[in-house]
């Protein structure tokens, strides 16, 4: 398919705008001025339309087919989300507005969302508060380790480590590092659960906070995080969580409750959220009494006359680590989804994702090999170690899952897992899907050992077949 | 609802697990580690959410006639946006790990990358950064990373939201932060030269300035590149419709809030962070980048590459922490960038200024309103009245007007400044009632 500068004629044009009304020119001297406008496509608007809608085929989405990506939770979002955050009176509404004086009461309704999603995912953490500010899960861990570190300041602490166990997101050594710390790996024992003699090795005064999700990126749950915590506190260390799969724990764990200080919540995987093809997310990270002082600028607080505003003077706080108050889009979203949900509904979402995990878990687990053959929480990792006796690769499954009508699930992730298969099925998703994509992968199983050459040649129904991804990287074709 | 299996279908997959409850399924959880509390309210029903969503809405005032910039504009958008963007393969797929059926993101991500170079004139583009602030904050790391020291300046006019923002995220880094006359409205070269020297890594420049004016930033890029350090220029990318792009003054890393680019205000956010750069420093780049190759059958196609710099790959040694960016923000700039077109860029850029100019001369025609004619201006201008802005804000949302930024906020010898935006939205009449609403409250 064409790209579309390719599809441009000169003079062409897709929007009209409105007429010049005033007499004056641009106040600009010849030398400040571009000698010609940047070189944009040039297409109607059908011409847009198309290409675009094109595009479009050549890309699935949940509301396309079953998407079991491991760790990313593709479930299904509710269309009133979408639409409730296209309200004019929210996508037209400036941020500086409640900026100016007595701003605040020309904004109370976006103030409201804030304040009350905020006391709801407080609620749903066990934290006493909320930022809203981090502008997806990643930039809340960095939010976190700022916290972390401002709580280390102002205690004069001399802390300088940052501990993670080998299951972690790449995101959480990364954001530790980024923020200023040493990272310090901590490895993990057979059952799949930190490994707490090599915690006990790594522990030492310097230690300034552990970073573990949870459940873990192997789908468990690991009981033994309260002795974790009581070893990171009792060094004055901080109790770092990913939130990236509460959808699992929903109503049955929080994290306020087993000794976590910071936790970011991914709006996006759990909360009503679609990921966009990669963003916008939201990451709000909840904390602790412990950092509340620290949080960043601005709060929102509820007056006592029932209107919101505003706080800026915060006299601890970290800063300003956006420029407003959050993705807000994204927020509003959220706030939908968990006013539609409600408590018995969210309890039910992670009821479901776990049943849902262990069905699969429980069908394919003598078709793949299965690390950890315990319940597992909303996915189930296995290995296709077993198929790598036939030369076929978890990569090779991956890719012979799009002609059978699947997403891949997340492969070569957890690291921990040579051959990773990770299967995260969500909530929203029907025994029938389920089976569907089971019997799919017990074929592709057996297809590895009778014909492990058709699967290496898979996909063969999509727009492209496997790229060369090495020539991308050398060759750097990055822009027209 | 949102949960398709029924209660039968439920005990039946309870069964194949051999698990008797749903309740079995949590059981590996001690009862001391449970929930102590999930006090929130039952579920409501579509029509009641939205109704109560829809009046919570109608609490903001959307309406006021809005002259309010400061790096966020009020610019239209075409309905083909949404309808295309809308599209849910689109906003319902994940970053394109698999790009085998991700040809729609990835190809559209190139065409991004591809526009953003034309507007910022510059050689490599990554996929997208949270907001125009982490994108600054991005690029000055990228710059003590690229020259191994120490030290990064901020030139005058740079936004004091992006300042607020890099300040907090250095605090705990060993990086010096240096700002050269913060309230300056153009850039002083020779303060600007006592700052920078053999620890500098980088100059951070905004153009147009936080206060609305358009430099030549040549020189000043050339004295910065004698001290061996980066320059950065923040970008407003509207404005390359008109005036020269950062690229042509000899820019290294470009970046910007591309929120104007079609992405409505919604409150501060999801925004768009984009990021240029020169082609030697595409290794050090932080975040998503789209590449093109081709399939074993020789057919075109595009996947995320350059992966080794990223967090996923590289852990505590990637370039950032991004993950999850802003790509359905990014095709949304892609579809309007593609709408409006070169021509339609350029008329943009003009009608803006054009507007701006107006509103220039119809509020300097105020006799005790006073705003310096001699700075160039793009769509933005600080006017300075007799008596505290922030009040004369207040009295002017009384008579429907968002008149504009008072500067106060950030710079306390700023009190009587306003700094006010004009976008093609506003007609020739809207900019002479505010004159008139103006001159009425002085």
């Amino acid at each position: 398919m064409k790209l579309i500068f390719e599809e441009s004629q000169p003079g062409r044009r897709g929007v009209r705008l409105p007429a010049v009304d005033v007499p004056t020119e641009p106040d600009l001297p010849a030398s400040l001025r571009r000698e010609s406008s940047p070189s944009l496509p040039e297409v109607s608007e059908l011409d847009a339309v198309r290409h675009f809608t094109e595009l479009s085929t050549r890309n699935v989405g949940v509301d396309s087919i079953f998407y079991p990506l491991g760790s990313c939770t593709m479930k299904y979002n509710p269309k009133l989300c979408e639409r409730v955050a296209n309200y004019e009176g929210f996508s037209a509404l400036h941020p500086l507005l409640p900026q100016l004086r007595l701003g605040g009461m020309l904004t109370q309704g976006a103030l409201a969302v804030l304040y009350e999603a905020e006391r709801l995912l407080a609620e749903i953490v066990g934290m006493p508060a909320v930022t809203m500010q981090p502008l997806a899960g990643a930039h809340g861990e960095l939010t976190g380790i700022m916290l972390i570190a401002a709580y280390h300041r102002a205690r004069k602490n001399k802390k300088r480590k940052i501990i993670v166990p080998d299951s972690a997101h790449g995101t959480n050594p990364s954001s530790a590092a980024i923020g200023g710390f040493e990272v310090v790996t901590v490895g993990t024992n057979r059952q799949g659960n930190m490994d707490l003699e090599a915690l006990a090795d790594a522990i030492d005064e310097t230690v300034a906070g552990a970073m573990l999700t949870v459940p873990s990126t192997l789908g468990l749950y690991d009981a033994g995080i309260v002795k974790v915590a009581e070893m990171i506190h009792d060094v004055d260390g901080l109790m770092y969580c990913d939130g990236a799969n509460l959808n699992a724990i929903l109503g049955k764990v929080r994290p306020g409750d087993i000794g976590f200080d910071v936790v970011h919540i991914n709006l996006h995987k759990t909360f009503g959220s679609p990921h966009g093809g990669g963003g916008p997310g939201a990451g709000p990270v909840g904390v602790s009494k412990k950092l509340l002082p620290y949080l960043p600028t601005s709060v929102v607080i509820r007056r006592d006359d029932g209107t919101y505003a505003l706080k800026y003077d915060l006299r601890d706080s970290i800063g300003y680590i956006a420029p407003f108050y959050g993705s807000f889009g994204v927020i509003l979203r959220a706030y939908a989804y968990i006013l539609l949900q409600g408590r018995e509904g969210l309890i039910r979402v992670a009821e479901n994702a776990v049943l849902n995990a262990n069905y699969v878990m429980h069908r394919l687990k003598d078709h793949y090999d299965l690390p950890h053959d315990r319940v597992c929480m909303h996915e189930c990792v296995f290995s296709a170690s077993r198929q790598n006796k036939h030369g076929v690769h978890a990569i090779d499954v991956a890719k012979a899952l799009p002609d059978r009508g699947f997403h891949p699930p997340t492969v070569y992730f957890p690291l921990i897992v040579p051959e990773a298969l990770m299967v995260e099925p969500t909530e929203t998703e029907s025994k029938e899907t389920l089976d569907a994509f089971c019997d799919a992968m017990i074929e592709i199983a057996k297809q590895a050992e009778s014909q492990p050459d058709v699967l290496k040649g898979a996909p063969t129904t999509t727009p492209v077949g496997r790229l060369d991804e090495v020539a991308a990287a050398r060759n750097m074709d990055l822009s027209t | 609802m949102f949960i398709a299996n029924t209660e039968q279908q439920r005990d039946q997959m309870l069964e194949a697990i051999g698990l008797r409850s749903v309740e079995d399924l949590f059981a590996g959880i001690p009862r001391e580690q449970r929930a102590r509390s999930f006090d929130l309210p039952p579920g409501r029903s579509e029509f009641e959410v939205r109704d109560h969503l829809r009046r919570l809405a109608e609490k903001n005032a959307v309406n006021l006639v809005s002259f309010l910039g400061a790096g966020f504009y009020d610019h239209f958008i075409p309905a083909a946006v949404d309808a295309l963007v809308g599209r849910s393969e689109f906003y319902t797929a994940y970053t394109p790990y698999q790009p085998e059926i991700s040809q729609g993101v990835l190809q559209a991500l190139y065409e991004y990358q591809s526009c953003i170079c034309r507007l910022t004139d510059m050689e490599v583009s990554n996929a997208s950064l949270y907001d125009g602030g982490t994108a600054l904050y991005e690029a000055a790391m990228m710059a003590l990373r690229v020259t191994g020291r120490e030290k990064i300046v901020l030139a005058g006019g740079v936004s004091p939201i992006y300042r607020n923002m890099i300040e907090c995220y250095t605090a705990n880094l060993a990086i010096d932060f240096e700002e050269v006359q913060r309230e300056g409205r153009a850039i002083d070269h020779e303060r600007l030269g006592d700052h920078v020297d053999g620890r500098t890594a980088a100059v951070i420049f905004q153009n147009p300035s936080f206060f609305g004016v358009v430099q030549d930033l040549t020189e000043a890029i050339k004295r910065v590149h004698q001290a061996g350090a980066l320059s950065i220029v923040s970008f407003y990318p509207v404005a390359a419709g008109l005036i020269r792009s950062p690229g042509s003054m000899g820019a290294d890393i470009v970046t910007g809030e591309g929120q104007s680019l079609g992405i409505p205000l919604s409150f501060g956010g999801p925004y768009l962070g984009f990021m240029a750069a020169r082609k030697k420093l595409v290794r050090k780049m932080p975040g998503r980048i789209c590449g093109r190759t081709i399939d074993g059958d020789g057919r075109q196609g595009f996947v995320l590459t350059l992966q080794a710099r990223e967090q996923h790959i590289r852990r505590e040694k990637a370039t950032s922490n991004i993950c999850t960016n802003q790509t359905l923000c990014a095709l949304r700039s892609l579809v309007y960038m593609t709408l409006l077109g070169r021509q339609g860029l350029g008329e943009l850029a003009g009608l803006c200024a054009a507007k701006a100019t107006y509103a220039k001369q119809r509020l300097a025609g105020i006799p005790s309103v006073r705003i310096d004619m001699t700075l160039p201006t793009f769509n933005e201008f600080v006017v300075r009245l007799p008596r505290d802005a922030a009040a004369v804000v207040g009295d002017l949302v009384d008579k429907g007007f968002a008149a504009g930024f008072p500067l106060g906020r950030y710079y306390p010898s700023m009190q009587n400044d306003l700094l006010v935006a004009v976008t093609e939205k506003r007609t020739k009449e809207q900019i002479g009632a505010l004159a008139e609403a103006l001159e009425g409250v002085l």
